[in-house]
């Protein structure tokens, strides 16, 4: 039995760190730790580093490229981490290591665009185990899922054994600003800066409709309306766009008197309006989704995702203009009047429109099975005769995610050059019946379905009942 | 065929799985075996164990072809430890209310909230505590307070076993019950008020047991309590159950005494901080006591004696004594606790006792468990040092005949993390 | 009556009459005796199947539906469900799930204000399923002590006034950590009340005279709940218990023998743990194929190869998904899906969204299988019926084609046009 990889502490020098939220050039004013919050874009660095990379090749699968293509009976080269190439007459290279596709299929890794992992972790019928709402004020832009984030959440070696390579950590949507977003590799580690996607942009989460209204509405303050949402966001944007300004002309005066007072909310909202931090937008209903497109013109950023967004099918070509994806389920539908008109299409029409379609989860069953999800979405799509391919439909939960996270330069595609987060699957993935049978983060096996060393389990689970006898 | 095979103790915890009892001749040898029993102490003894039960102990025993053989290098051998006054099998999170099944509000559920159910083999507190050398406990109902009712009753006590087959060994061992400060605060606030209480609800009881076709006809004046409960309360005022009362001070074990006198009951005192200033009187009745050594708190107005003499000065004045440990999670510590006992002057052989086959006798488990002799049930532990002493260790934990894993979760975490490369 | 009668007449006066349907040249998943057919027809007449096999005659005049490259199944059944109780989980007017009456828990019974109209039985046919069985749930509100959620009923989907199948099926209690929550926080309590319970629902059985003279031992249920448990405490009507712990079933297993009860469990995420006690005591088990995570501290155990090993074992299983939501019904078929792909044979599989719980709620003589004689409740699907990427292309329910729409498709279409009229390229990288 091997025993997996543990990507340990052990006091990392912050390696790979994150340069990619550029600051804007500023004049240096020295002030004490902490004060200035441009000296320190980056207070918690990722410390991820990639598991042992071999190198391999994939040989006689059908591989779905996440840019639109299908490669039948093709090979795909992995080494450095990277994908090297693919291809249908590639020579495997001496020292790769050959592993036999044939009928299998490959697919880029999946990644899972609104994610709840680690935050509201198993056992989550404990309430202790919640930590994805904080439920204080309507505006939490200040808090971070991160600092919530158990890797040990038995839910992160679940979705890693049904593919799911990179995942986005979301607060929940009880507030109007629920905080900062996170993006981790799925990969088992003791400390969430060793999973921290480096360089992914942060993300900030943004919920309308019920959720916040009800959860604040229900106490008697605001907001418990729609309008009181749209009330909610605009006055937190007046009140970022002043903060910037008022960093602005104290950083302009050459830093003459005292700094302006850093405020961690302000710091979030002012890094969307600066356009650092993308907005994920939980929203279901075609109204809102058009309310809210007005409110990001009327403050100058702009709206990266729209999430459940169960309605964008009413709006496809107004996302399409936008430019804005649509992160969505296939059957979830009925539970509160804003997802009564949800039909099983919207990904499809979206599609279809043009758009930037993604399959999300927001549930750790579902996020085991976004290929399934995906694959029920394809078939509503044809149902309405929407001709969609499998080379296409595979980005609903691979490229496109990519996009909404803003790490398709990276990954969520088998292209040359881009990091190997890959998956091989027994079957056409657009089956009921495949499964991941192996999967690869940067090129590291982090899965084998053939090889029990792999099922490694979180810490929570260790001597828990059955464990022994669990497949 | 299983040979004759000599295995060093060392090895064997690594290369023994647990495997079932029945059908198997286990011979325990060269070791110190402190029986708690007439035999006492027999140096370089064996014990042979078959079937799950021990058949033999002594130092002239002979070994029947094919027994396993079990060198225990003349370490000291001891019955399995009982923990009494734990809610072992009840409880996983003590802040997680669905996995803590200690307690109940129901209304018409208190005498009758039986410990016997909902009890969870697959607890991760049990081999935490097992391997504190604890292979029984008495798992103990506990109070909940939020159903605001006037219940007097937490609940029945149950046996357990932590290995070897069912977890569940005999029911309604106990009935338990708060005197004291917090029983008086469940019955609206004063003691007068619980004793009165607690005298008509026994009254009620016996009432009901000569009048049951009439209750069934609805023929009977109301009583306050539900039938269930009525039922559970039968064996207590007939004296086949005895009465657990958690109670300290001074006075209240009087009163609790002079209550189990008049209602002739059989008397079981738990807490008991103050229990040395009575200790006469508890010796006179035959009261047993269970302590919890280490506590010398005056945590509150009815500890105000507590001492860590408690054990000591209460064994000196004849009272059956056992010692608890310090609650759930923390289980493992009981025999520390009597190594407290001890050293607060408790002779050692007392303080073994006290979480052996005392326990057992304040059970009424006796005839099985807490002693290493013939037609016991082989509940064998042997430790590489004084087993009251914190730098002793089991080695070997044998429950009903069944060698138990020396694992726990924490253990298996260890070892996920430990660097030193095993 | 009526509908015998009129099977009598169509049957007498108008042999092979115009309303005969035959589906020719389809894989038939009979779930009967018959097996799979690789290419054969099925008959209907009226409300019945007439006759199915290999080798069997169009009846003349009849239409014929070719089912070549097709599948034809029965109709799926969801167990544990809250279909024509619900429209909008969070609009509590809309849902008659739950009562936190005071006075009725185990009266309960869902069989009566169903709605049959409800837009959320299109959906789930459009999904293959064409029968439910509709459970109550727990309404916590009142914080009273009760023990039963109330009786369940088997319901078809075919939006017709009369959508009862079989009313009062199975009545049904959570026992486990909910159980033990609604019985004052502990297991224990919950057994000794349900114990206490029992002997009393017994008492008022023989004595029910007394009861009507204001006699008889007091009683802690109301007289609604006291008669309905009758036929549970007589081992009449089974007991649906929903439970997850390995420990908790081997606890109920025993208490159901001393009680002579008939139990199914519901849950049972660690079942595969004591799957051969299960299988030995003949329970039935539904269960969510899907539920892989250890949720509570009762499913510590829980895995995706549970349906497969109980199966194995020898219990008769039954698939339920959505996490008994009922608008999430129409995932039944992955769920049996993904079951398969962790080992459960197919034909289990579908018999476990079919046969199995028509047989446990006592409807296995009329629906779940395709045999002549029982109701035409059938799906011709375009393909394999557990991939989502099959349809079905005809829907019967008692002898009548469903019409293929739903509020969701009608939604759909009127939305198509303008959203792909505009289409511009696919939208690119980053």
């Amino acid at each position: 039995m091997r025993p997996f990889i543990l990507i340990l502490l052990a006091g990392l020098a912050a390696c790979a760190s994150n340069q990619a939220s550029v600051p804007p050039a500023v004049t240096a004013v020295q002030t004490r730790p902490g004060i200035d919050p441009f000296a320190d874009s980056d207070p918690f660095p990722s410390s991820y580093r990639p598991g042992p990379s071999m190198k391999f090749a994939i040989v006689g699968a059908t591989i779905l490229t996440g840019t639109g293509s299908r490669i039948d009976d093709g090979t795909l080269l992995v080494s450095d981490g990277k994908i090297e190439a693919l291809g249908t007459d590639l020579a495997v290279p001496a020292g790769y290591s050959r592993i036999d596709g044939r009928d299998r299929w490959v697919s880029p890794g999946v990644i899972d665009a609104h994610s709840h992992l680690g935050v509201w972790s198993q056992p989550e019928t404990v309430e202790a185990q919640s930590d994805v709402n904080e439920l204080t004020d309507p505006n939490t832009a200040q808090v971070w899922a991160e600092h919530s984030l158990w890797p040990q959440d038995p839910g992160f070696d679940a979705a890693r054994e049904a593919g799911v390579t990179t995942l986005l950590i979301l607060p929940g949507s009880g507030n109007l600003f629920g905080g900062r977003t996170v993006t981790v590799k799925n990969v088992p580690v003791t400390a969430v800066r060793d999973m921290k996607f480096p360089g992914a942009p942060y993300g900030l989460k943004i919920a309308c409709g019920e959720n916040p209204k009800r959860t604040y509405g229900g106490r008697g303050r605001s907001p418990a309306t729609r309008m009181g949402n749209v009330a909610g966001y605009r006055r937190a944007w007046i009140d970022a766009a002043d903060y910037a300004r008022r960093w602005e002309a104290w950083r302009k005066a050459g830093g003459a008197g005292d700094p302006p007072r850093r405020d961690l909310q302000m710091d979030t909202l002012a890094g969307v309006l600066r356009g650092e931090i993308l907005v994920q937008n939980h929203c279901y209903r075609a109204d809102e989704m058009a309310n809210m497109i007005d409110i990001a013109r009327e403050f100058g950023f702009r709206i990266r995702a729209f999430h459940h967004s169960n309605e964008a099918y009413k709006v496809a070509p107004l996302l399409v203009r936008e430019d804005i994806c649509a992160a969505t389920w296939t059957s979830w539908w009925g539970y509160k009047m804003e997802v009564f008109d949800a039909i099983e299409e919207n990904a499809a029409i979206v599609h279809a429109a043009g758009g930037c379609a993604i399959i999300h989860s927001d549930d750790n069953l579902v996020g085991q099975r976004l290929n399934q999800e995906a694959a029920a979405a394809l078939s509503a799509g044809r149902r309405a005769g929407l001709d969609i391919g499998e080379a296409e439909a595979i980005k609903w939960f691979t490229a496109n995610s990519a996009k909404a996270l803003g790490i398709a330069d990276r990954t969520g595609s088998l292209e040359p050059g881009k990091n190997a987060d890959v998956v091989l699957w027994s079957a056409n993935p657009f089956s009921i019946y495949a499964r991941a049978d192996r999967v690869w983060i940067d090129g590291a096996a982090v899965f084998d379905r053939g090889d029990p060393g792999y099922r490694r389990h979180s810490d929570f689970l260790v001597g828990q009942p059955g464990q022994g006898r669990r497949p | 065929m299983i040979g004759r095979l000599s295995i060093l103790l060392g090895a064997l915890s690594l290369l023994l799985p647990a495997l079932p009892a029945n059908a198997r001749t286990i011979a325990i040898t060269n070791g110190r075996i402190v029986t708690m029993v007439g035999a006492g102490e027999v140096d370089n003894g064996t014990i042979l164990v078959r079937d799950g039960r021990i058949v033999a102990v002594g130092a002239d025993v002979s070994i029947p072809a094919g027994a396993e053989i079990l060198d225990a290098g003349g370490r000291i051998v001891t019955p399995g430890l009982i923990a009494s006054g734990t809610a072992l099998g009840l409880i996983e999170v003590r802040n997680v209310e669905a996995a803590d099944d200690r307690a109940t509000d129901r209304s018409d559920v208190s005498a009758a909230f039986d410990a016997g159910y909902g009890l969870n083999p697959d607890s991760l507190l049990i081999p935490v505590a097992r391997l504190g050398g604890i292979t029984r406990a008495i798992a103990t109902p506990s109070y909940g307070n939020d159903g605001n009712r006037e219940l007097l009753f937490a609940g029945q006590a149950a046996a357990i076993a932590l290995g070897g087959g069912p977890i569940l060994v005999k029911r309604g061992v106990a009935m338990v019950l708060d005197m004291g400060d917090a029983g008086a605060e469940r019955a609206g606030g004063a003691r007068g008020g619980e004793i009165v209480a607690l005298r008509a609800v026994l009254a009620e009881v016996r009432d009901y047991v000569r009048r049951r076709a009439a209750y069934d006809r609805g023929e009977t004046r109301d009583y306050s309590l539900s039938r269930a409960d009525l039922e559970a309360l039968i064996p207590l005022v007939e004296g086949r159950m005895p009465l657990l009362v958690s109670v300290n001070r001074a006075s209240d074990i009087r009163d609790a005494l002079a209550l189990a006198r008049d209602e002739r009951l059989k008397l079981i005192v738990e807490g008991g901080a103050e229990a040395w200033r009575v200790a006469a009187e508890l010796a006179r009745a035959r009261i047993p006591v269970l302590v919890t050594p280490v506590d010398n708190k005056p945590a509150s107005f009815e500890t105000l004696g507590a001492t860590l003499t408690n054990a000591r000065r209460l064994a000196e004045a004849g009272v059956l004594i056992a010692i608890q440990g310090n609650g759930n999670n923390r289980e493992r510590e009981l025999r520390y606790n009597a190594g407290n006992a001890v050293a607060a002057g408790l002779p050692w052989q007392q303080g073994l006792a006290a979480i052996t086959v005392n326990p057992a006798r304040i059970f009424g488990l006796a005839e099985q468990i807490g002693s290493l002799e013939a037609g016991k049930d082989a509940d064998i532990v042997i430790w590489d040092g004084d087993p009251l002493d914190t730098l002793a260790r089991p080695v070997a934990i044998f429950i009903r005949g069944e060698r138990q894993p020396m694992t726990s979760r924490q253990t298996e975490l260890r070892d996920r993390y430990r660097s030193d490369g095993r | 009556m009526i509908r015998l009668l009129t099977a009598f007449l169509l049957g007498l006066a108008a042999p092979a009459a115009a309303a005969d349907i035959a589906i020719t040249g389809a894989r038939i998943l009979t779930m009967g005796p018959g097996g799979a057919i690789e290419e054969g027809t099925l008959v209907i007449r009226a409300d019945r199947i007439v006759a199915v096999g290999a080798n069997v005659p169009v009846p003349a005049n009849a239409r014929v539906i070719d089912g070549r490259g097709a599948v034809l199944a029965p109709g799926f059944i969801q167990a544990d469900s809250t279909l024509g109780a619900v429209e909008v989980s969070q609009v509590p007017t809309s849902a008659d799930r739950a009562t936190h009456s005071r006075r009725i828990s185990a009266g309960f019974d869902i069989s009566l204000g169903l709605n049959p109209d409800s837009i959320l039985l299109p959906v789930s046919r459009l999904a293959g399923i064409t029968h439910a069985v509709v459970t109550p749930l727990y309404d916590d509100r009142s914080g009273r002590e009760l023990l039963f959620a109330g009786q369940a009923a088997v319901v078809d989907l075919g939006q017709r006034p009369d959508m009862v199948t079989r009313p009062r099926v199975a009545m049904v209690l959570e026992m486990g950590e909910g159980g033990a929550g609604r019985a004052g926080g502990a297991r224990g309590a919950t057994i000794v009340a349900l114990r206490a319970l029992l002997d009393d629902v017994r008492h008022f059985a023989r004595n029910r005279d007394a009861y009507d003279r204001g006699a008889g031992r007091p009683q802690s249920m109301s007289r609604i709940d006291l008669e309905a448990l009758v036929p549970v405490a007589e081992g009449r009507m089974p007991l649906i218990v929903k439970l997850d712990r390995a420990s908790d079933m081997l606890e109920m297993i025993a208490f159901a023998r001393a009680e002579r009860l008939r139990i199914i469990f519901d849950g049972a995420a660690e079942g595969w743990r004591i799957a051969d006690a299960i299988a030995q005591a003949g329970i039935p088990v539904i269960l969510d194929p899907v539920q892989n995570l250890p949720k509570s501290f009762s499913e510590l155990g829980a895995t995706l190869e549970n349906a497969a090993r109980l199966h194995a074992a020898g219990v008769v299983i039954v698939l339920r998904t959505g996490s008994g939501v009922a608008h999430r019904a129409r995932e039944l078929r992955y769920g049996a899906g993904n079951a398969v792909a962790y080992g459960l044979p197919y034909d289990a599989a579908v018999a476990a969204i079919t046969i199995n719980p028509a047989r446990i709620f006592g409807v296995g003589d009329r629906i779940g299988s395709l045999e002549a004689g029982k109701e035409a409740d059938l799906i011709l699907w375009s393909g394999d019926p557990l991939e989502p990427l099959s349809q079905p292309k005809a829907i019967f329910i008692r002898g009548i084609e469903q019409p293929l729409t739903s509020r969701p498709l009608e939604l759909r279409d009127r939305y198509l046009p303008a959203a792909i009229s505009s289409t511009g390229s696919p939208s690119g990288g980053d």
